[in-house]
């Protein structure tokens, strides 16, 4: 159902939702980026939809909104195990199409792969996700290549200006908060989201590689300058890598916790067995690694590609190391 | 629903020493559990690890655990009549159906007898059940030998090949890496022998491309890979190779698919 409303009843009706609903969205943190007098764009809790970075597409993802940096298994005390209490508040997370279409791979992991994972699948329960449109393609997505660029999955839709709001409501849950707003605020209207349909860049993947994939070149020549920050995982959509880690407190020796920590396949360590063995020692095979991951293994095992387009990757290297040109290399040599 | 993060307690029941930095710990555990599979065992406060199983008993499960890091070390110094925290059993194991009535060659490299272990231990009790069976079992020196009492009870029930890749002068034991014995295997019906080939990657590596040099079609040989696996359920992303999770897929691979993983 299309709405448009003036935007301070539009206003007063994001404040029911906040009371209702944690809300997440991309919110611009002044002065926070990694380097001085730069902002950053991240998720955040918003209770105004002028909190809300509309224009700019986030430099993180939304996934620490199902998935947090590091998230608490259960508590130790001697030897009883305590789990966290899920969050009393349902969450509404405010997202991209590329996002939203990034979920389907987060669930395929969270759900589908072996067995569901308990606190993945009680967060996703409660989360309803509102989608934010684009007017127009962002500098280094091609989501339009990886038809991510619409979707209709979304629970409510919405646009903002100054002066007017306007909204497609799919959830009957969202629809009651509609319903509260004066007689004549409310004017049903067809809406539908605004997306892209050209970008910047373009990447057309074939239907496979060769088995000659794993020795290209393209490797050695993008890994070489690779400085394994895993930044590039950090913010990506569809990255969903954890470590365990046990702690035990300071003040109290005998109690602690297991947590999951957000992990990256480019940094040392991350295929470390005990007794000193470990594989993929290069930057240029962990780079292999990932970026086969997401163009090319992922969809072997699920049947759709796990690289949503969104482009966070291609912005985010401090090496400049492009995503999106070494895919293009990689499909010109194969070929 | 089920939180499978959650480990349960298990009562360390018996600890038998092999060297210095390898003991098994056999654990209270009854359920399911083939050989090959894993347990994620942990010390509350300092981790986890993924531990394969190396011998099955009624109401036991064996461990055999090497000192080598945070959580062994701990397991090592706190183990006494304590418990251990374990989830599992993990990944796929050793199906023994596959190797019935054929001629088994075991051959393993260090602790990779461990997981293999389950399958010497059965049919070493049930001879009948194969056509002949062989072991190769290759440690680094004498002193790095695991499951010394085992082996006497092995020895009478199939041939075994103890061997050490360097010894002592008057060491009286075989000599020389697992891969210098495969050469001199007789067998009779290669389509109906089957290879299970465990050990550090090079050991594995070379030996099967012995293992085929006899030769064996790839079908018939079995390997079991060692990765990192924080969680056993497919989520961490750790062991994966390409599109296959070792966790959930493995870590069992028959060769003709074992092959094909590219780190």
């Amino acid at each position: 159902m299309g709405y448009q409303i003036p935007r301070e009843a539009a206003d007063q009706l994001f404040g029911w939702l906040a009371e209702h609903y944690e809300i997440l969205a991309p919110k611009v943190f002044a002065g926070e980026g990694c380097f001085s007098d730069t902002d950053v764009t991240r998720y955040g809790t918003v209770r105004s939809l002028s909190e809300i970075e509309f224009d700019k597409k986030s430099d993180y993802s939304f996934k620490e909104a199902l998935l947090p940096v590091n998230e608490t298994l259960f508590y130790f005390t001697e030897d009883q195990e305590t789990v966290p209490a899920a969050p009393g508040k349902k969450r509404l997370v405010f997202l991209r199409s590329c996002d939203l279409h990034a979920l389907k791979r987060l669930d395929a992991i969270y759900l589908e792969n072996g067995r569901e994972d308990f606190y993945y699948k009680r967060l996703r329960e409660h989360v309803l996700f509102v989608l934010i449109g684009c007017p127009e393609s962002c500098d280094t997505g091609f989501c339009v290549s990886m038809g991510t660029s619409q979707t209709g999955d979304y629970d409510l839709y919405l646009k903002i200006s100054e002066e007017t709001v306007w909204a497609d409501c799919k959830s009957e849950e969202l629809k009651a908060f509609f319903g509260r707003l004066p007689d004549g605020t409310c004017a049903e209207t067809a809406v539908s989201p605004e997306a892209p349909s050209e970008n910047k860049e373009t990447v057309t993947l074939p239907p496979s590689f060769s088995e000659d994939i794993l020795s290209n070149p393209v490797w050695e020549s993008y890994g070489s300058r690779c400085i394994g920050c895993g930044r590039c995982n950090f913010v990506c959509p569809t990255c969903t890598c954890f470590t365990m880690q046990d702690i035990h407190y300071r003040d109290n020796a005998k109690a602690g916790e297991r947590r999951r920590v957000w992990a990256s396949c480019q940094v040392d360590g991350y295929t470390d067995v005990a007794g000193g063995g470990s594989f993929r020692k290069t930057q240029s095979d962990r780079l292999r690694f990932k970026v086969l991951h997401k163009i090319c293994d992922f969809e072997k095992r699920f049947g759709f590609q796990m690289c949503v387009g969104c482009g966070r990757c291609e912005a985010v290297c401090p090496e400049y190391i492009s995503y999106i040109s070494l895919i293009n290399t990689l499909v010109k040599e194969d070929a | 629903m089920n939180n499978e993060y959650l480990p349960f307690p298990s009562q360390v029941k018996e600890v038998i020493r092999h060297t210095d930095i390898e003991y098994t710990f056999r654990m209270g555990f009854s359920g399911d559990v083939r050989p090959g599979q894993f347990f994620e065992v942990s010390i509350p406060k300092f981790g986890e690890a993924p531990i394969s199983v190396s011998g099955i008993g009624a109401d036991t499960v064996d461990l055999t655990i090497r000192r080598v890091g945070t959580v062994t070390n701990q397991i090592f110094e706190h183990y006494k009549g304590s418990t251990l925290f374990m989830r599992g059993p993990y990944g796929n194991g050793f199906y023994l159906e596959n190797y019935l009535n054929r001629e088994l060659f075991v051959i393993a490299g260090g602790t990779g007898l461990s997981p293999v272990k389950g399958i010497v231990d059965y049919f070493s009790d049930h001879p009948q059940k194969v056509r002949s069976m062989t072991l190769i079992a290759g440690f680094k020196s004498p002193s790095d030998i695991l499951f010394r009492e085992d082996f006497e009870h092995w020895e009478k029930t199939m041939k075994v090949i103890r061997t050490v890749d360097t010894a002592p002068e008057g060491y009286e034991g075989a000599v020389g890496l697992v891969t210098k014995y495969i050469p001199e295997l007789s067998v009779t019906d290669p389509a109906r022998s089957a290879f299970v080939i465990v050990g550090p990657p090079a050991m594995m590596k070379f030996a099967a491309a012995e293992v085929l040099k006899l030769p064996i079609p790839e079908e018939n040989i079995w390997i079991s890979q060692e990765r990192k696996m924080c969680c056993g359920l497919g989520k961490c992303g750790h062991c994966r190779i390409g599109s296959t999770y070792v966790c959930l897929n493995g870590p069992v691979f028959n060769y003709a698919k074992g092959k094909y993983l590219v780190d």
